[in-house]
């Protein structure tokens, strides 16, 4: 989401960088593209003003103009404004009440309510092991209660039926009841989207508010949202106790300026990013790490965290005997480290978190390697097991079968095959200590590098 | 739809529409109305007009233009006049009415955009519009991936008085695609209006599925869709460009829809579209209510935007 505003900014800050000396009237000009960028980033304009200013007064201070390398202090002051202005840190949802915890969605229409409900629910259910009751207050745009039906049994939540032809409040008031008598640890509550000028449907949910007495009102925002996010968000936090918000289509490419503005007006915590169409598609949001990302400092801890959650641990450890034993690696191994990659969330996500990492390549050009590892995949999973053992049984025949299984061509096997046995042969000297060897050979010749 | 906080309505368009817009004309004018004054804008003027043209979403290349036209202006209701010429240069071309051409019957209109941008709203009401003129409709239900999505076109359908073809969720969305054109054929229909999966423009591999439903519809009349009318909501900023951008590459964007407009502080977005690409806008969506879906006209917009009076 952030690729065009980081690479705006990278520019910039690099040009910087290069300078030997930093004048006012340098940090001046950096600083005027530094305005653009975050315009042409769909940062509300009262929220770039403050922002310049703060990054302005300690750039200009002594701290840089003294400093050693004058750019890297400068992008480390607008790393910090960053941080200050998204939040210091992750913010978790506060569900430690008597359960059960409400917690009230509301926003604009079409900003992803109901999807996020459903995210939110799986969320809670698969990582915090809650019981979770799911319920629609959405008695007006057709068929949204059934949506929320249907997406509730998909994540393994209860569901409270309502009807289109009932009053949300009274609704509220049932399934607050139902959560209680069936101990559910947290009911959701789904609502209408309503324009921020809509006094009847802002009234309406400040009445849903008070039934419910919801422990977490999360504002749910499209993150391609443009300068009006400044006036929603005024309005909603003004209208309703906000505890939090939750950023939507975050996988697109829209530069995400909505992130900024929202929690510079509401000063209420991001707590989650939507980052995609299914209903795992749900990230903590952690504002220092964004700012890294940002900035092209790579975001590891996300991707550590990641890789602990979704690595089966098992067969990590089976291919590690197999790789230590230096033999043994086939191409069962091979598939299962091609869909441990798929399941990390393939190498867009990888990429984007991965330090160093000049530029993230555009869209086209990931899906391709994404595409390419399918293939891979396919490729595989057309072979006998026999084959998948031992590979070198792959002779002409058997290519072209599975070519002609896997629907791609003679040429895609053999490369395959090639590239198999280069990592094979890595492998085996990884597994004759050739791992230590290779690192000593390189220690210090990187700079940075921690061995 | 049936919302009980509609605003107050006044009768007539015009008056509809302005009061729908009310909202953005009070922020944009009262920017305006403070800067032009009597005299040469100076430099202090210039910039807060970039902010409060910025601020409502115009874009920095629209901006950029209509700037350079204010600073040509002289006198002070030469700035004023040159402000509304510049902003009605940049979207007149973009007045083009959909026309419902009798020479392919049944005229295939396509229905796409990013998710929750409002296209099964605006199929809704379009529907109710086109069969007020008389046209015989049906409604192709190819949005077959989000949960409740062919029951919420159905409601529509039957709110309308129109068919609706449709297959369960998970079906192939070309498939139904085809069942409805060819059922359409059959039963001589005027329109189809095909709503297809809110998806990111990003996402390659479902923009291939768009062509794919664009191909398929094509096995059964080679100049079908007709229309392919690209669904914006309003409220979006820059990212506009890309959408519109992403989706022309793909299927050919012929119409745009700009749906929520009777927000805050919206529509500056469509002088930013039409700097960079003049595609018609065919609506624009002012309110909740069935008929809310109004013709764009360039003239009226730049007058709700920017009154005569005041």
């Amino acid at each position: 989401m952030f690729e065009n505003l980081t690479g705006r900014l990278q520019t910039t800050l690099k040009r910087l960088r290069g300078e030997a000396r930093l004048t006012e009237d340098n940090i001046a000009e950096a600083l005027r593209e530094v305005r653009m960028a975050l315009l042409e980033a769909d940062v509300a304009l009262p929220v770039v003003k403050t922002f310049i200013d703060d990054v302005r007064s300690k750039a200009v201070g002594q701290d840089v103009l003294t400093s050693l390398t004058p750019g890297q202090a400068v992008i480390k002051v607008v790393y910090d404004a960053l941080v200050a202005l998204m939040g210091e840190h992750n913010e978790r949802l506060h569900l430690a009440v008597r359960p059960p915890a409400v917690v009230l969605m509301a926003g604009l229409q079409g900003s992803g309510k109901t999807t996020s409900t459903a995210k939110l629910a799986r969320y809670l259910i698969e990582r915090e092991k809650k019981s979770v009751m799911l319920v629609s207050g959405d008695v007006y745009r057709p068929a949204a209660i059934e949506q929320l039906q249907r997406l509730a049994s998909q994540v393994g939540a209860q569901f409270f039926p309502s009807q289109p032809d009932q009053k949300p409040a009274d609704i509220a008031r049932a399934a607050l009841e139902q959560a209680r008598v069936s101990a559910s640890d947290v009911l959701i509550v789904d609502t209408a989207g309503r324009l921020h000028v809509d006094a009847p449907m802002m009234e309406e949910i400040r009445a849903l508010q008070s039934i419910l007495n919801p422990v977490e009102t999360l504002f749910v925002v499209d993150s391609m949202t443009g300068q009006d996010a400044v006036n929603t968000a005024k309005v909603f936090n003004e209208a309703l106790p906000l505890t939090g918000v939750i950023l939507t289509k975050t996988d697109g490419d829209a530069r995400g300026g909505a992130a900024l503005s929202v929690r510079q007006v509401t000063g209420k915590p991001i707590k989650f990013l939507g980052v995609g169409e299914k209903t795992d598609a749900l990230e903590p949001f952690h504002p220092e790490r964004l700012a890294s990302r940002i900035l092209g400092m790579g975001d590891v801890l996300s991707l550590v965290e990641q890789a602990q959650r979704t690595v089966d641990q098992d067969k990590a450890q089976q291919l590690a005997r197999k790789i230590s034993k230096g033999s043994g690696f086939d191409l069962e191994d091979f598939r299962d480290q091609l869909l441990q990659m798929e399941k990390m969330g393939g190498i867009a996500s990888l990429m984007d978190k991965m330090p160093g990492l000049p530029k993230t390549p555009d869209a086209e050009q990931l899906q391709q390697g994404e595409k390419q590892m399918n293939r891979l995949v396919a490729i595989i999973n057309s072979m006998t097991p026999a084959e998948r053992r031992k590979p070198d049984i792959i002779r002409g025949s058997r290519k072209r079968r599975i070519a002609a299984g896997s629907g791609t061509q003679v040429q895609d096997v053999n490369r395959l095959l090639k590239q198999f046995t280069e990592m094979q042969t890595m492998m085996k000297r990884f597994g004759k200590g050739g791992m230590q060897k290779m690192l000593r050979g390189l220690k210090g010749r990187l700079p940075g590098m921690p061995f | 739809m049936t919302s009980p906080g509609s605003a107050p309505q006044s009768t007539g368009l015009f008056g509809r529409l302005s009061d729908r817009l009310s909202a953005t004309r009070r922020a944009l004018a009262q920017g305006f109305n403070e800067l032009i004054g009597a005299g040469q804008p100076d430099a202090a003027v210039l910039e807060d007009l970039e902010a409060t043209l910025l601020q409502a979403d115009v874009g920095i290349d629209a901006t950029a233009r209509i700037l350079e036209t204010v600073k040509q202006s002289s006198g002070s209701a030469g700035t004023r006049a040159a402000l509304r010429q510049a902003l009605l240069d940049l979207i007149r071309p973009c007045q083009q009415p959909l026309a419902i051409d009798a020479a392919h019957r049944p005229y295939v209109i396509m229905v796409v955009g990013v998710n929750g941008a409002g296209k099964t709203t605006t199929i809704g009401k379009l529907a109710s519009r086109l069969k007020t003129e008389g046209h015989k409709v049906m409604l192709a239900a190819a949005d077959t991936f989000r949960a409740a999505a062919v029951e919420q076109l159905k409601v529509w359908g039957s709110r309308n008085d129109v068919p609706v073809i449709a297959q369960q969720t998970g079906a192939d969305a070309a498939a139904v695609a085809h069942d409805a054109l060819q059922a359409a054929q059959a039963r001589a229909a005027d329109v189809l209006i095909v709503d297809t999966a809110g998806r990111l423009h990003t996402q390659s591999g479902l923009m291939d599925e768009l062509k794919k439903i664009q191909r398929v519809l094509q096995k059964l009349d080679a100049t079908a869709p007709h229309e392919v009318l690209l669904v914006l909501d309003a409220g979006i900023g820059q990212n506009a460009l890309a959408q519109l951008e992403h989706f022309h590459a793909a299927v050919g964007v012929t119409g745009l829809a700009l749906t929520k407009l009777d927000g805050t502080a919206r529509g500056g977005v469509v002088f930013a579209m039409a700097a960079k690409r003049p595609v018609p806008i065919r609506f624009i969506g002012v309110g909740e209510g069935i008929d809310d879906l109004r013709v764009f006209d360039a003239v009226e917009f730049v007058e709700a935007l920017l009154p005569n009076g005041d």
